[in-house]
Formats: structure tokens, sequence, C-alpha cells
């Protein structure tokens, strides 16, 4: 079966996952986002790629770093960009995701970026549009349950190009909740199929998932041993609106063992990188020290993200 | 036999320098047109640093045929508003290029004016665009691309090939 996300020439039809994505395409993502960035710093900081289009924001979920990228970003392609409020929708009134789909669609949309609760929303979506034979409309992951945060992914991955250069020779570490994190899922395929020769994740037992071994990472539950000699260090947000049961004592027993301090960052290398997706927990999973200090690439991270999902947006609308 | 492309660059050099206003800016367009425009940047001793454009974001069939798969960052290294501007491109053709160049020139400001210097011009217009300067003019049959290649030394080449 061919990979949902693909077209028949190969090309990128939707972004659901970065699972299953080859190396070229990730990369070609990465190579066509660098010349979007230049815009940012034009007096006209607009490209004419999408005039006409219609993008509709279908957050499911609440999202605010997420969402307004995605509509500076579809903005600055020239698209007309609608943000539906879901929970003051017709959903609230009963109506199911599909039949949304389907009045927007016969609203000429032309992109659906999608953040959803449920793992597979998009994915669900994008086979529908495809059952419809409306193959010209295509579908963004902006994020769904557990399962993936493609362009919280490419951007991450974007961001470490940008400061390492490269991928081969890197020990990057993912710290924190990896259990209930989709962009943990996201990143760890990323590093993976861009050739990152060791990607580590360090967590407390109760917040790692069981077989996380299996996609090729190293475990540690031991954060200082986990960081030693990293290059990169991306803490995750530990997801208070997720947790069900004592899965953690407190968030202060928590910043005690995981939360990334100037103390635990000397482990690392000198040069090393600290990266967030955002919104930040200060004082649950990292210090203000950190997250404010010289090694942090967080904002730069926000920024970047518009250029990746400019390019996003591009290749798929290009077909 | 096709154009010696390094003859035609000291020409194109020659017929610009005369009144050529100091703070003309010259804009080369990826990739034949950067090298076009380099030779001519040297050759005319010029103050304001060269700019280059890739149009791909701009071009008139992205619908059609999407993104060009290896972009290049456009680079406009100076002021644009009221700056005098020479887009040069190695091949001018269906004038759709030099269309896309100029609006995205006008996304960075205002210029002066802006003129057109070619190596070739082939004929095959589809826009009202003439350029100020061309070298060359040369019959090219539809169907077949002209192209300037570099070689590893520097030099640079005309190539005629099957579209």
């Amino acid at each position: 079966m061919r990979n949902p996300q693909l077209n028949k020439n190969g090309g990128l039809q939707h972004l659901l996952t970065i699972d299953g994505l080859p190396r070229e395409i990730l990369s070609t993502i990465l190579d066509t986002a660098a010349p979007f960035s230049e815009v940012a710093e034009r007096e006209v900081k607009k490209l004419p790629l999408l005039r006409g289009k219609s993008v509709f924001n279908l957050f499911f979920e609440s999202s605010t770093r997420t969402r307004t990228t995605f509509e500076i970003a579809a903005k600055r392609l020239s698209a007309d960009v609608i943000n539906l409020n879901i929970s003051t929708s017709s959903t609230s009134k009963g109506e199911t995701l599909l039949d949304t789909v389907d009045n927007l669609c016969a609203m000429q949309a032309d992109m659906f970026v999608v953040r959803h609760a449920s793992s597979g929303a998009p994915f669900l979506i994008a086979q529908h549009l495809a059952a419809m034979g409306l193959e010209h409309i295509h579908v963004i992951n902006a994020g769904d349950g557990r399962h993936a945060h493609p362009t919280q992914g490419l951007l991450d991955m974007y961001t470490i190009r940008h400061y390492k250069k490269t991928f081969a020779n890197l020990v990057v570490a993912i710290v924190g909740d990896v259990l209930h994190s989709r962009v943990a899922r996201s990143q760890i395929h990323a590093l993976i199929t861009l050739g990152v020769p060791e990607v580590r994740v360090i967590g407390p037992k109760t917040l790692i998932p069981t077989d996380v071994d299996k996609l090729g990472v190293r475990v540690f539950h031991d954060m200082r041993a986990g960081l030693k000699d990293v290059d990169v260090v991306m803490m995750l947000r530990l997801q208070n609106e997720r947790m069900q049961g004592a899965l953690l004592p407190s968030p202060q027993e928590f910043f005690k063992y995981y939360g990334l301090t100037a103390d635990k960052l000397e482990c690392a290398r000198p040069d090393a990188i600290v990266m967030h997706p955002g919104p930040m927990n200060r004082g649950v999973e990292i210090d203000s020290a950190v997250a404010d200090g010289p090694h942090a690439v967080i904002l730069p991270q926000v920024t970047f993200g518009i250029a990746v999902r400019m390019a996003v947006m591009s290749m798929l609308a290009g077909g | 036999m096709l154009p010696d492309a390094e003859r035609l660059c000291v020409a194109l050099a020659d017929s610009l320098r005369p009144g050529l206003p100091p703070d003309s800016a010259l804009v080369g367009i990826h990739t034949g047109g950067v090298w076009v425009a380099e030779r001519l940047h040297a050759a005319l001793g010029l103050k304001t640093p060269l700019g280059r454009l890739d149009v791909s974001f701009y071009r008139d069939d992205f619908s059609r045929s999407g993104l060009h798969p290896q972009i290049k960052s456009s680079d406009i290294p100076f002021e644009v508003n009221d700056r005098p501007i020479i887009i040069v491109d190695d091949v001018l053709y269906t004038g759709r290029t030099i269309r896309a160049a100029m609006n995205e020139i006008f996304d960075y400001g205002r210029p002066a004016r802006i003129d057109l210097a070619v190596l070739i011009d082939r004929g095959g217009r589809e826009l009202p665009v003439c350029p100020r300067w061309a070298a060359q003019t040369l019959q090219v049959e539809p169907g077949r691309n002209l192209q300037l290649e570099r070689s590893e030394a520097g030099l640079l080449t005309l190539r005629l090939i099957d579209a």
C-alpha cells in the first residue's frame, strides 16, 4: 500500500506523521525552509505561492504558538486563513468530525491544518478526502493525541541543523514526559531518519513508554548520566492535563530529578543547545536560568517554525 | 556554432558602461544570471554589492509544476528604494522569469527604475518584456533549451539541449 501521505509521483500529498517518510523528503523540507526564512527580512513579508487558496485551521484542542505560527505561515504565503474555534462551533452542538470537514469542503477549502485530542484524526480526514475524490485538498497534522506533531519535529530538525550544521556524529537527548508526548515521537522518527547516530530518552520509568528502545533510542532514568556529552538537549513539557493516576509524586520532585538546571546541563558538551517546544513550565521541567541562558535556542525555534510551515504548505500545494 | 559566452560578457559590460549611474545595482537571476552578473560587477567596478534572486517563489507555473526542488535564498544586500536596478540574466526567452524577478524586487522596495541586461535574446516572448541590453540575439527553435554552463575552472559556455 502506498504511504497515504504521498501522491502517485512520490511527492507530499498530506503531512500526517514523520514515521515512514523517506530521508529525501525530510531533507527537501529542511532545504526548502531555508529560503523562506529570508522572507521575514523583507519590506513586504509575503510570497504569492498560496494566493487565492483557503487554509482552514481546525483546532479541536487549544494551542497558541502552533496555531499562530501556522496562521502567519499561511498568510505570508498569501493564503486566506480561516480559524475555527471548535469548542464554540457545531461540534459542540453534536456535528461529527467528518460532517464538519464536508461542510468546509463545500466552502472550497484547499488545506486543513488539524489539531485533535484523538490520535489519527488527521489521518481519518485524509482518508475521507481520498474516498470523496477530493485529492486537491491537503491535510497537515498540527498535533493529534499522543501520536504525532510532524511540523514541530521538522522545525526542531531545522533548528538542530542550523546550529550543528549536520546530523552525523550528534548525540541528542530527549528529556521528560515521553509517554504522553507526540512531539517526542515525531522527534525520534525524524532524528533517526536523518541519521543521528545516538538518540537518548531521559525520564522516570512511569513517563517512558516501555518499548521505546525498539525505535532505536537509548533509555536513561538518571538525568546526569543521560546528559553526558550530549550536543542537543530537547526538553519536553510535563503534560499535566494528560496525567491520569499517580505517575508522578509531585512537580517539585520531578524538577529535582528531571528539571534542567545549569548544574545538570554541565554534564552536556560545552556547546550544547537546549530546546523546548513550548509552552514551558518554568521550575518544573526547566529552570529559568537555563531557559533564558546562553545555551537556549527556544525562541529561534519559534521563528524557524514559520519558515518550516511555509515550506510544508508550499510543497503540499505545489503537488 | 554557438557564440562564446566569455566574449559576450565582455561585450555586455562594454555596452553597459557608458552613462551608468554610480549607485546602480546589479541583480543576477539564479543560476546563469548570477554568473553573468558577477562578471559584469567586476568589469564595471560597481560599489553596490551584487544582488541575487531565486524567482521560484514568484513563478507563474507554481500551481502546475510545484516548487523547484533546490531553491536558493534570494539576497538583496542594498537599499532598493530609489535605486536604479539592472536585472541580469543569461538567456531571455518568454519573459516570464523577468516578470517574476520584477515582482520580487518590488517586495524589497520601490526602485528608481529597472533595466534588463542579458547575454542572449532568443526571441519567443510571451510578455511585453524588452531588454535594454542584449549582447546577442539568436534564433533558437522552440522545444530546445539554450543554457549557460560553468566549468570547474569557472569558464562560461553556452549549450543547446533538448527540452
